[in-house]
């Protein structure tokens, strides 16, 4: 039987609604487990039920679930799909919630696979999807690596290390029992080391579940002399996504402005004292503020006017851009243009009021931060919800060992947990190397006859 | 001279294989150099130890022969990892080398259809890739259907001391100097493999009150499910434990550059072993340790000479007199044999299926060091196994492959066929996943059903095991049916092995899986009257029930990826979109299973991804 696999199916961000499909025999009964509403098991096949996702009481979304039984389905397995109504984090929160339970996430490409090896679709489309199954499946492989934010990549590093430690020296107590000049472990050690493991992969849990971008979004600043056009700009984008303007206070330290929700991917517009007024940031308070500005940002729009000549604060505040996320953009296309585009490297052309280039901006800032990843229809989930699940599913296997610990099983029992908790960590960072415990063994202890 | 089946070679892998194919009923002649040298231990005097010991007790569940061997001739036995859980435990014993190799070659000359023949084989009869025989040193050929090459280091062995190199097999045998080159010539690729062996001292020339004594188990125990052991516990003879001393790392030091593998050689091309490294290679790369543990092992009761382990090295004799006396106890030693290194040719084994055989020659199977391995059991179940399957061949079955959740002997092959292997092979219990499926305890449950299945296990063995079985799932019962009822007396016993006390009552099977509370506990209570093995395998079972379903579980997922074969005549070169590594690896290996194909190292996911759509659309048309 195959194991049943999870992902999210809708480009992720674009519309209000991300769809996460399940497939395999255990989809209805994982589902279950984290629905509240009425019994999915008893569901006939093709329907429709309303109802929570749940994390143990806690509610994360509002959706609606369709059930289709095997065999008349895509897959020809059963399969559910959930649709989700509340942006990025929590349909990444749902994802993460069926790994948990259960559910591996799905390969490129992999349900389509299965459709093919279960005869649902023919030859040729199987043709197709072989080339993307190569091309898509390393490009996410490192993708999710890389994804991984680098301070928790290197703990997870450090404490495998520290874990392969320990684990080689179970290994050696096993293997080479006569060697009395080797440290044992014993339970009392073990105790300790799993009491610090435990510690840290929560740490890195909770590291790793504040990702920044991801609950919070980006801040963003809108810089340019007077009449630039930065407060039609910002109009034009809270217009158009329909995002509700307000002075909400926002994690950080500055003003939000206005919060915009660009295909799941928040936008703070931070600081835009000025961008209301007729006065002008470079102008009224020079460039200094501007700098600061910048620095406090994610990401940085800097406009220009096609219409005028580029001034030397343009250019120094450009200058001061290199490090930055930022894009540069040419307002006014409507009018004659009289800026010397030269020293411009990248810009977009816009033009706010013939409502020109918008979409053009929006995709660079996508494109910039990344979100939607794979654009192929099988797959496009977020690696947080994977790196999560796995991080979860590592502490579940450190906490079994500490049970087993508790209920007197020998070392090389409690051993099996926490060995499968350094595969989990090491699947986090694409580290599944099977020679690696045996090669520590020999590195770390002096054996021979 | 006209045979059903040759072995060539008469060590470990040598012996399992013509029992098996003789007691299978093939006409089969084992050839070896030296008759005196049939199933001769050349290293250390021991068998089992962590996982080989496990081996042996698989070898004796198929109807191997090296168990009841072991029984006949150990002079020391003892249990390894008996404070920890018994997924680990296992037996290892010091073997008498003149008893164990004797009664080996009686049982050889004992069997019914075997010959056992001196000659030096030196070519292979080869027609349309399919072996026919070998030919002789003098000449003459020997006809066959079927080959197997347990060979051991003989092939193009050198010794090496300091720097000296010697065209010899162990104990100054002659090796075979062209059967490597012939096998090449087939289209064999060849690697170079390097061990060692320690010193040899005189027992009467060492002072045992400066080591420590290391005595066998006070109780009796034996490899062979079948034996019923009757040693004298009190006769066994002891090892010592000694430590190396500053001196003797100084002298290593000062004399690095005169170890063949230091500079005495340069032409060394023989990978060693990561797992017996030599005296000098620890003192170099753990040169922050002060002192390395020696054990010092009687080789026989019939002569005088005792093994260092520990202390294999390449030095120079002169340096090796000096090493020697700067040990502990050991300073007056008289040296009877001294340390070499032994470099020699090996095929490199991902050039064989599973079953053993050749994939360049059919019917020529090759068996121990000949492919990579290292060590007695891993030589012997090899053999076995070879043994086996060249005469299922014969008979037209299809081959015995053991999975890797079956037997360790399923990871030692699977290892071999599918990764290769870089220096000799030990098996470790790391390499198995599922080692809690593969324990001492249980490997007649495992696999003495297979043994029966292929004919190596008689009808009385196979009735006592049909008996034990039943056994055990009595007890099961008994404990499932019956319960413990809560009376002041049982829960005052409970409260003083601070055991949770009775409100209703319990099954002795429930009861059980406290860790507090054992079988012998549960004998005060509830009469049962079962053997010991049956009583132990059932708490076992009871105990660790939440580890071994979910290695079950685990191992059930494995089945599936098993199952789904992978056609012998599929060509890689027609599917597009596996990487190139993926698909060189692919081609080199030949994995029948879409499980063999994930353990092939460069191989992922997305390739077995393309693998099974491309079997799908060719294999499985409809």
């Amino acid at each position: 039987m195959e194991d049943t696999i999870a992902a999210i199916s809708t480009s992720l961000g674009v519309g209000a609604i991300s769809i996460i499909r399940v497939s395999g025999h255990e989809s209805i009964d994982i589902v279950s487990k984290i629905f509240k509403g009425s019994n999915l098991k008893e569901k006939e096949s093709h329907t429709i039920t309303y109802g929570h996702i749940v994390d143990g009481t806690q509610i994360i979304d509002e959706v609606l679930v369709s059930i289709m039984k095997s065999p008349k389905t895509f897959t020809t397995e059963d399969i559910v799909e959930i649709n989700c109504h509340g942006g990025i984090a929590t349909t990444n929160k749902v994802l993460e919630l069926l790994l948990l339970n259960g559910c591996r996430l799905a390969e490129p490409g992999e349900f389509t696979k299965r459709a093919f090896l279960n005869g649902r679709i023919d030859l040729i489309e199987a043709e197709g999807i072989m080339g993307v199954i190569n091309a898509k499946s390393e490009k996410s492989r490192v993708l999710a690596i890389n994804q991984l934010n680098g301070s928790t990549s290197s703990m997870i590093k450090e404490l495998r290390q520290e874990i392969i430690e320990l684990l080689a020296n179970i290994e050696v107590n096993i293997d080479y029992p006569e060697y009395d000049d080797i440290e044992q472990v014993s339970i009392k050690m073990l105790k300790s080391k799993i009491s610090t493991i435990t510690d840290k992969i929560q740490n890195i849990i909770e590291k790793s579940e504040s990702s920044k971008i991801i609950k919070e979004g980006i801040n963003v600043s809108i810089i340019g002399r007077p009449n630039v056009g930065k407060s039609s700009l910002l109009n034009c984008l809270l217009e158009e996504e329909k995002a509700i303007v307000t002075d909400i206070e926002g994690t950080t330290r500055d003003t939000v402005e206005g919060k915009i929700n660009l295909n799941g991917l928040i936008l703070n517009i931070i600081d835009t004292a000025g961008i209301r007024d007729t006065n002008d940031v470079v102008e009224k308070i020079g460039v200094q503020k501007s700098l600061d500005l910048i620095e406090k940002s994610d990401l940085v729009l800097y406009m220009l006017n096609n219409n005028e000549e580029l001034t030397i604060e343009d250019i120094k505040i450009i200058d001061n851009l290199k490090n930055k996320n930022y894009i540069i953009l040419i307002n006014k296309t409507d009018l004659a243009s009289k800026l010397n585009r030269d020293v411009l490297k990248n810009y977009i052309e816009i033009s706010v009021l013939d409502n020109k280039g918008i979409d053009c901006l929006k995709e660079k800032i996508l494109e910039l931060f990344n979100l939607e990843k794979i654009e192929t229809k099988d797959l496009s989930y977020l690696s947080d919800a994977r790196s999560i699940a796995l991080l979860k599913k590592a502490y579940q296997s450190i906490k079994s060992a500490k049970e087993g610990i508790d209920n007197s099983f020998p070392v090389d029992m409690v051993e099996i947990d926490i060995k499968e908790c350094w595969d989990l960590l090491g699947e986090i960072i694409g580290e599944t190397y099977q020679e690696e415990l045996i090669n520590q063994l020999f590195s770390q202890f002096c054996l021979g006859k | 001279m006209n045979y059903e089946i040759i072995v060539v070679g008469g060590g470990h892998a040598g012996c399992e294989a013509a029992l098996a194919c003789a007691r299978k009923g093939h006409k089969t002649i084992l050839v070896t150099g030296n008759i005196k040298n049939i199933a001769d231990m050349p290293c250390n005097p021991s068998i089992g130890g962590s996982a080989k010991g496990i081996v042996v007790r698989e070898i004796d569940a198929l109807g191997g022969e090296m168990g009841v061997n072991a029984d006949k001739g150990q002079i020391q036995i003892k249990m390894l990892n008996i404070g920890k859980g018994p997924a680990v435990q296992a037996l290892r014993a010091q073997a008498d080398k003149i008893t164990y190799p004797k009664e080996m070659l009686k049982t050889l000359q004992n069997t019914k259809n075997l010959d056992i023949f001196e000659a030096i084989v030196e070519d292979l009869i080869v027609e349309n890739n399919k072996i026919k025989g070998v030919v002789l040193e003098n000449g003459k050929t020997i006809e066959a259907l079927s080959v197997i090459l347990t060979t051991g280091t003989y092939l193009k062995a050198d010794i090496l001391v300091g720097d000296t190199r010697r065209r010899e097999g162990p104990h100054g045998e002659k090796p075979s100097n062209y059967l490597s080159e012939n096998l090449e010539k087939l289209g064999f690729k060849i690697v170079r493999l390097k061990t060692g062996t320690p010193q040899r001292i005189d027992k009467n020339s060492i002072d045992f009150s400066k080591t420590r004594e290391e005595k066998g188990d006070s109780k009796h125990l034996s490899f062979s499910f079948d034996s019923v052991p009757t040693y004298n516990i009190d006769e066994q003879i002891s090892c010592h434990l000694i430590y190396t001393t500053p001196e003797t790392h100084e002298i290593i030091r000062q004399n690095l550059n005169k170890s063949s593998m230091y500079g005495g050689l340069d032409d060394i091309k023989g990978v060693g072993p990561r797992y017996c490294p030599s005296i000098e290679d620890k003192v170099v790369r753990f040169s922050e340790k002060e002192k390395h543990q020696l054990f010092l092992e009687p080789e026989s009761k019939y002569y005088d000479d005792i093994y260092i382990q520990g202390f294999s090295t390449s030095m120079p004799y002169d340096v090796q007199d000096k090493m020697v006396h700067s040990l502990p106890g050991l300073e007056n030693a008289k040296i009877l044999k001294y340390a070499y290194a032994i470099e020699y040719d090996a095929i490199y084994p991902t050039q064989l299926k599973q079953s053993l055989e050749t994939k360049l020659i059919d019917g020529l199977f090759t068996a121990g060091q000949i492919n990579g391995t290292s060590g007695y059991e891993e030589a012997a179940c090899q053999g076995l196994i070879a043994g086996i399957n060249a005469s299922l061949k014969i008979e037209g079955k299809e081959p015995l492959i053991l999975k890797r959740n079956e037997a360790y002997i399923g990871v030692l092959i699977d290892d071999l066929v599918t990764k290769g292997v870089r220096d000799p092979y030990r098996l470790l219990t790391s390499r198995a996943e599922y080692r809690l499926l593969l324990r001492h305890d249980n490997a007649d449950l495992r696999l003495r059903e297979i043994g029966y299945n292929v004919g190596l296990i008689d009808e009385e063995r196979y009735n006592k095991f049909v008996t034990k079985k039943e056994k055990i799932e009595e007890l099961k019962q008994m404990l499932q049916v019956n319960k413990l009822t809560p009376s002041e007396e049982t829960n005052e016993f409970l409260q003083s092995i601070n055991s949770a006390i009775l409100k209703d009552g319990i099954t002795f099977y429930n009861l059980l899986k406290r860790p507090e509370i054992s079988m012998d506990i549960v004998k005060k209570y509830i009469d049962i009257n079962f053997d010991k093995d049956i009583l132990d395998q059932v708490e076992i079972s009871i105990k660790y029930e939440g580890y071994i379903k979910k290695a079950e579980k685990e191992a059930e997922k494995l089945l599936n990826l098993e199952n789904k074969k992978i056609p012998e005549d599929i060509d890689y070169d027609r599917i597009h979109n596996i990487a190139s590594e993926a698909k060189q690896k692919l081609k080199e290996v030949k994995p029948t299973s879409i499980a063999q194909a994930l353990r092939i190292s460069g191989v992922n996911p997305a390739d077995i991804s393309i693998l099974m759509i491309y079997l799908k659309k060719e294999y499985n048309r409809e």
